[in-house]
């Protein structure tokens, strides 16, 4: 067991795929010398030199598009958009090509290309630096989507989207890349599989459901109701696409109250699909309505008010009260 | 508005009027340099660097080059049909541009990997995919119909020039195949390999077309871009997508640019032979412009009639490419009466046979886009599925059972 950074645990589970795994590489703009504007890859290009860490053009449709071809060969490519803002010139390749080719191939062929994408706000950015855009790609079969709240998540998930065989995204949180956290880089343990959600916390008045950089907020949340005497569950759910619908369900079975709380706009959000979901599955558990706790439907605010955009303890502890008076 | 910066700014590159004015020149350039070998009146002509491939050409080879482009126009003639009888959703023809396909396509080899557009029936002729598996596509029981693997032939692309960046990404992996097996075992080395990627003048005003050339020019990746410039993107003509011979772009890019006669497949055939040489070799990508007309429609849902002339169909009629391939053979004493009969029964026999597939190819059943949507198991999708077979069970037994099944799905 080692202490890292969220930051420092992706670059290293990125070290140990390229080390095992010959014909994976890594893409993208400032990945090399420079190490990522957020050093994820740093040093990496310096072990293994500039065919498996790419420093490419900057242009992301021309990253997507070619890693499609590099995985099309047999490669296991690992694309970095610089922000999630800048995602938006690839989105015709990742959703019109990559999310369909193994369905239009009839499984002939298999792009296992990974995505990962800094998201979030939180770090005081310009525009297009800030914003949460997994909703736009969970509504695409074909693609699956993890975003991980904590180091230990970090190493072992990275590595399990290069294995494998659907393409994946990472939404990696980054006002949490300085995080830092215990990872057992001999087993994942619990995190065996990057598509099943994590009980973080117990409870039995109310669960909510949160992701990415939203975590420890909701757990700071938790310990806050605990105060007031309230025993509130806390789920991560690791996965957007698939959703593991199964552990939020058994949780609201037990708890009859759940809170979605995600930096993204509430409407049309993963917190709506959530809400109905549960209401479908878990109807006469339920006590109250399903309550999204989530960012305004407007552009991603200028970076002194982002602290009133940005969902807080607060915002759920709102909530939850909310959930509670019913 | 005329500010010039600061002549500091230029030390040692003083703005250049002759560039300028070569770029004047260069917009006005007609295809002054288009490489031509066989004329429209089945003449050969020499080149100083092409002929030397046209020279390698048998008797056979270009009976072969004649014959596969009779068998397409044949296969189009009927897919046409069959789309006008209804047994096709849509027919995507590609009469006019045989020669730019046969010829380009019968210049790859095996290990060489294609990535087409939606038109390109006559290069999957050359790969030997099943032309009636090819229609699996616009009957609607595929967004496929073949096995890439099986002939380095790729699915048809929809979205304009995306899979010019799959091609460039596959020819990357090309060149780290290469390296891997430089490393290991020199004895178990596969041939050299280049990639084609296809499109049209359409779709080189698409930013994928100028992201693929930088990064193949970029990485020196072993890829041929095959533009067929056939004058028109559905109804807006090729001087709307770009003021300059589309293979002049590849200068802006580092690397040869060529503009052929399209419709000349001998030469089509040397300078694609030249560039994939180009490519194998390791000397970067080239850009072909085939210079050809798409005399019909660009689908079965439009008509040409409302945005060209019919005097500009009937002056590329003149330059057929079937035509001029036949003055030749005959003039050269390389194919007889037989030769032509034979052709013309076998392309019978060919859209006797795709008529009889394509009305036999079966609906699929949804369960296979289930199936197919990921590639390891996924929830969310078995759970649908489960919801679909209780939904579906239910009608077997009457009205009332479906009612109930739908209620009891989640």
């Amino acid at each position: 067991m080692t202490t890292m950074t969220i930051a420092k645990a992706i670059n290293e589970g990125l070290r140990a795929t390229l080390a095992a795994n010959p014909k994976s590489l890594l893409m993208g703009e400032d990945i090399g010398p420079l190490g990522g504007v957020y050093r994820v890859t740093d040093g990496l290009i310096g072990e293994f030199g500039p065919d498996r860490v790419v420093d490419t053009p900057l242009a992301e449709s021309g990253i997507i598009g070619t890693a499609i071809g590099l995985a099309l060969r047999g490669y296991s490519p690992v694309c970095e958009i610089q922000f999630d803002g800048f995602v938006f010139p690839g989105f015709n390749q990742i959703t019109t090509q990559l999310a369909k080719m193994h369905a239009r191939s009839h499984g002939n062929l298999t792009v296992p290309v990974v995505i990962r994408i800094p998201y979030g706000g939180g770090i005081g950015s310009v525009e297009h630096h800030s914003e949460s855009p997994e909703a736009l790609f969970a509504h695409t079969a074909g693609l699956r989507i993890i975003t991980p709240s904590n180091p230990h998540d970090a190493y072992w998930m990275i590595q399990q989207a290069v294995e494998c065989q659907d393409p994946v995204i990472i939404f990696e949180p980054k006002r949490r890349y300085w995080l830092k956290g215990d990872v057992d880089v001999q087993t994942p343990g619990p995190s065996e599989d990057p598509f099943k959600a994590h009980v973080l916390r117990e409870g039995t008045d109310a669960t909510v459901v949160a992701y990415g950089p939203l975590v420890p907020v909701a757990l700071a949340a938790a310990n806050a109701a605990a105060e007031d005497g309230r025993s509130v569950e806390v789920i991560d759910l690791r996965s957007i696409s698939p959703i593991d619908f199964d552990t939020v369900t058994a949780s609201v079975q037990k708890t009859g109250r759940l809170i979605v709380a995600h930096e993204a706009p509430t409407f049309g959000g993963i917190g709506g699909e959530i809400a109905a979901r549960i209401s479908e599955r878990a109807f006469h558990s339920l006590e109250a309505p399903v309550i999204r706790v989530g960012g305004f439907h407007m552009p991603y605010p200028v970076a002194k008010v982002e602290e009133d955009y940005l969902p807080d303890i607060d915002r759920i502890l709102e909530a939850l009260d909310r959930a509670l008076s019913y | 508005m005329g500010t010039h910066l600061p002549s500091t700014e230029f030390d040692g590159t003083a703005v250049d009027d002759q560039r300028e004015a070569d770029a004047e020149a260069v917009m006005g350039e007609p295809a002054a340099q288009m490489v031509q070998l066989l004329g429209p009146d089945g003449k050969l002509g020499t080149d100083p660097v092409f002929s030397a491939y046209a020279d390698k050409l048998t008797q056979e080879d270009l009976r072969g080059l004649y014959a596969d482009m009779a068998a397409i126009r044949r296969f189009d003639v009927e897919a046409t049909a069959l789309q006008r009888q209804g047994q096709l959703a849509l027919w995507v023809p590609l009469t006019g541009q045989e020669a730019a396909q046969i010829g380009s396509g019968r210049a790859s080899q095996p290990q060489d990997y294609i990535f087409p557009t939606y038109r390109e029936h006559g290069v999957a002729l050359t790969r030997n995919v099943d032309l009636a598996e090819l229609l699996r596509q616009f009957r609607g029981v595929s967004n496929g119909g073949w096995n890439p693997k099986d002939t380095n032939f790729h699915l048809y692309t929809l979205v304009l020039a995306a899979q010019t960046l799959h091609a460039v990404g596959y020819a990357m992996g090309i060149q780290r195949d290469q390296k891997l097996a430089a490393a290991s075992d020199a004895a178990g080395r596969q041939p050299d390999a280049a990639v084609i990627a296809y499109f049209g003048d359409g779709a080189s005003s698409e930013g994928d077309v100028h992201e693929s050339m930088v990064f193949a020019s970029s990485y020196k990746a072993p890829v041929v871009f095959f533009c067929q410039n056939n004058h028109w993107a559905i109804s807006v003509p090729t001087n709307v997508q770009t003021r300059v011979p589309l293979s002049n772009r590849a200068k802006g890019y580092g690397f040869p640019g060529i503009r052929v006669d399209g419709n000349d497949v001998i030469a089509v055939h040397a300078v694609t032979e030249w560039a994939l040489e180009h490519a194998r070799q390791g000397n970067g990508p080239v850009l072909i412009e085939a210079f050809t007309y798409r005399v019909g429609a660009h689908t079965t849902a439009d008509d040409p009639t409302k945005y060209r002339p019919s005097t500009e169909e009937d002056a590329w009629r003149a330059k057929d490419p079937l035509t001029r391939l036949e003055k030749y053979l005959r003039g050269q004493d390389l194919a007889d009466d037989d030769f032509f009969a034979k052709v013309k029964a076998d392309g019978d026999e060919l859209a006797a046979y795709v008529r009889r597939t394509a009305h036999d190819l079966e609906n699929p059943d949804i369960r296979q886009a289930f199936a197919n949507v990921y590639a390891q198991a996924h929830p969310l999708v078995a759970e649908e599925l489960a919801w679909f077979e209780e939904y579906s069970a239910g009608f077997a037994g009457g009205e009332e059972s479906a009612g109930q099944a739908a209620k009891a799905g989640h």
